[in-house]
């Protein structure tokens, strides 16, 4: 089984035209498209099931729980989590990585210390150490990025010396690189480190098993998983979580409250305080439904497929023209293409070439993709990123390479 | 509805490609300010020369940045080297008017008074914009407009600072 010709019919924003061309959609990196499935799954939790959960004594209020609940649970499968109750809903990833690095990095790490970051991380996974660094002291250290866009492990057992946390991406959203998780798994818990993996990339494409990566600590976002904006995930090893302290305080994450002092609730609750998004989290389980449906090995095949075929259509059209930055090999890499056009000595300015695609009806982010450190390595000030998921197919290929075309036309010197 | 013949206009594709008082200027006499556009990483670089009688004698421009962004800033500083900074400041003023939309009336046909531009308010006190009126076209795409005055607001900085400096 493969994905559908007709999925594009599951997903209503792309039954659209802009500037009189049919939309299409080559930015999933940024955020993923919904289909009818979720987007009524969550109408439907309005419409019959709406109340505020873990307090209400009727029914109403029990099947709202079972619904946020029933949503972890689903999400816990999806990554094959030992237990359900390892699994945090917080905003996005950012919210995610704030959570981590205030919690169990504000009770972790000090002077001396080291977390170990690498280049090519999104400003989530580097902002939040920059902060915590700031106020604790400890040392935040880079893992570098190659010029064929991988990881440089030779000299990993350099950096790792004192680390205690290892936080890196499992796909990166400029380049595509998939880095091998487990290895780098191997090599903190070898130094005494724990490791953090960014799957906010990784989680929507390839089929994800916590367990078999290694990791300690699993952080995702919804809406880049056909899920809505509004949803993200922190899985961690249930004994980590039992150790950290509370993130944010209010209700739903207490035991006990009186005039001097608190006790918090269990874990997952302990970290989400205040009334919870469950119409969010259930349109996150009905997008993991209709991911299962599909097949997240179909929806790796169909990935590796598509993004062989924009290497080839595009280099093979552009040569020189063109380059598409990280590794060369579809299986190497997730389908986040970016890429510099425009003659050799004279390329088209990125925000250019996604001002005159648009105009196209194609979609594409340009600038620094929340990655300025990795666009300083490569020497580039920005790219444009096509990426693209289950709806795409070879037809929006063929439409970003012929759309392209025009852009020559407009900045020819 | 708006198309790209709106946004690149041939002046301002000149400028792009041959883009005025390209480089760096000596700090000091010069004053060098920055800018970001935290959008999309293009930066640009303001350096200026006012002399003692509040002219400026030189302005140089370095960073990186997309075609609107670099024609703006180039002819920028082609309109305001050799002005007081009470005429530079003038000018910004106008050009800000320029770049500014009426909230609300975004859409329809895209023309300017369909968009609430005001064409007089180009002409404010007794500046000309003249080439830079080309740069109008850049409301009706208006993700774009902190291109075009990201190179102004940073001429600001530096003026405030020259004049503070005297």
């Amino acid at each position: 089984m493969s994905i559908p010709a007709d999925i594009k019919r599951d997903f209503p924003v792309l039954q659209q035209q802009v500037h009189d061309k049919p939309l299409i959609y080559l930015d999933s990196g940024n955020t993923s498209q919904k289909p009818r499935a979720v987007i009524d799954a969550m109408n439907d939790y309005y419409e019959t099931t709406n109340a505020n959960v873990h307090r209400g004594s009727y029914d109403l209020a029990v099947r709202a729980t079972e619904a946020l609940e029933g949503a972890r649970a689903k999400v816990a499968r999806f990554i094959n989590a030992p237990a359900t109750n390892e699994v945090v809903f917080t905003k996005n990833a950012t919210e995610a990585f704030n959570l981590l690095a205030r919690s169990w990095g504000a009770a972790n790490l000090g002077p001396g210390d080291a977390v170990v970051i690498s280049e090519m991380e999104h400003h989530a996974n580097i902002v939040p150490w920059h902060m915590l660094s700031d106020e604790k002291g400890f040392e935040l250290r880079w893992i570098p990025v190659t010029p064929d866009g991988h990881l440089d492990l030779s000299d990993l057992d350099t950096l790792l010396k004192g680390a205690k946390l290892v936080s890196v991406t499992a796909m990166s959203n400029v380049l595509g690189t998939l880095n091998d998780i487990p290895r780098l798994a191997e090599a903190a818990h070898g130094a005494g480190a724990l490791l953090a993996v960014d799957g906010s990339q990784y989680v929507p494409h390839v089929p994800t098993d916590v367990q078999a990566m290694g990791a300690d600590f699993l952080i995702f976002t919804g809406h880049k998983m056909l899920g809505p904006m509004g949803i993200g995930v922190l899985w961690a090893r249930a004994d980590l979580l039992e150790a950290m302290p509370p993130f944010l305080g209010g209700g739903e994450m207490i035991l006990n409250v009186t005039k001097d002092g608190f006790t918090t609730t269990e874990i997952p609750w302990k970290f989400e305080a205040g009334t919870p998004m469950v119409a969010e989290a259930v349109g996150l389980g009905a997008a993991i439904d209709y991911l299962d449906n599909l097949g997240m090995d179909n929806v790796r095949a169909h990935e590796i497929e598509l993004t062989d075929y924009a290497l080839r259509t595009l280099n093979e059209r552009y040569g020189d023209k063109i380059v598409i930055h990280g590794p060369q090999v579809a299986i190497e890499r997730g389908g986040v293409l970016s890429f510099v056009y425009g003659e050799p000595d004279m390329r088209v300015h990125p925000h250019d070439i996604a001002q005159v695609l648009d105009q196209a009806g194609v979609c594409v982010r340009a600038g620094h993709h929340c990655a300025k450190p990795l666009l300083q390595t490569m020497n580039v000030p920005a790219t444009s990123r096509a990426s693209v998921y289950v709806y795409n197919d070879e037809s929006d290929i063929d439409a970003l390479a012929e759309a392209l075309e025009a852009s020559s036309d407009i900045f020819a010197f | 509805m708006p198309g790209l013949d709106d946004l690149y206009r041939e002046v301002i594709l000149d400028h792009y490609r041959s883009p005025r008082n390209q480089g760096e200027l000596e700090t000091p006499p010069a004053v060098r300010t920055e800018g970001f556009n935290p959008l999309c990483g293009d930066e640009v670089i303001v350096f200026v020369d006012v002399d003692d009688n509040n002219v400026i004698t030189d302005i140089a421009i370095g960073g990186q940045g997309c075609s609107i962004s670099q024609a703006s800033a180039s002819m920028m500083s082609a309109a305001i080297k050799g002005t007081s900074i009470g005429e530079a400041r003038q000018f910004i003023s106008a050009f800000k008017g320029l770049m500014s939309i009426h909230e609300g009336e975004l859409g329809g046909d895209g023309s300017e008074a369909e968009m609430g531009i005001d064409t007089d308010v180009a002409d404010a006190g007794d500046i000309r914009l003249g080439d830079l009126e080309a740069l109008k076209g850049v409301v009706k795409f208006p993700v774009r407009i902190k291109c075009a005055t990201l190179s102004w607001n940073t001429l600001a900085q530096a003026l405030d600072e020259a004049a503070s400096d005297t």
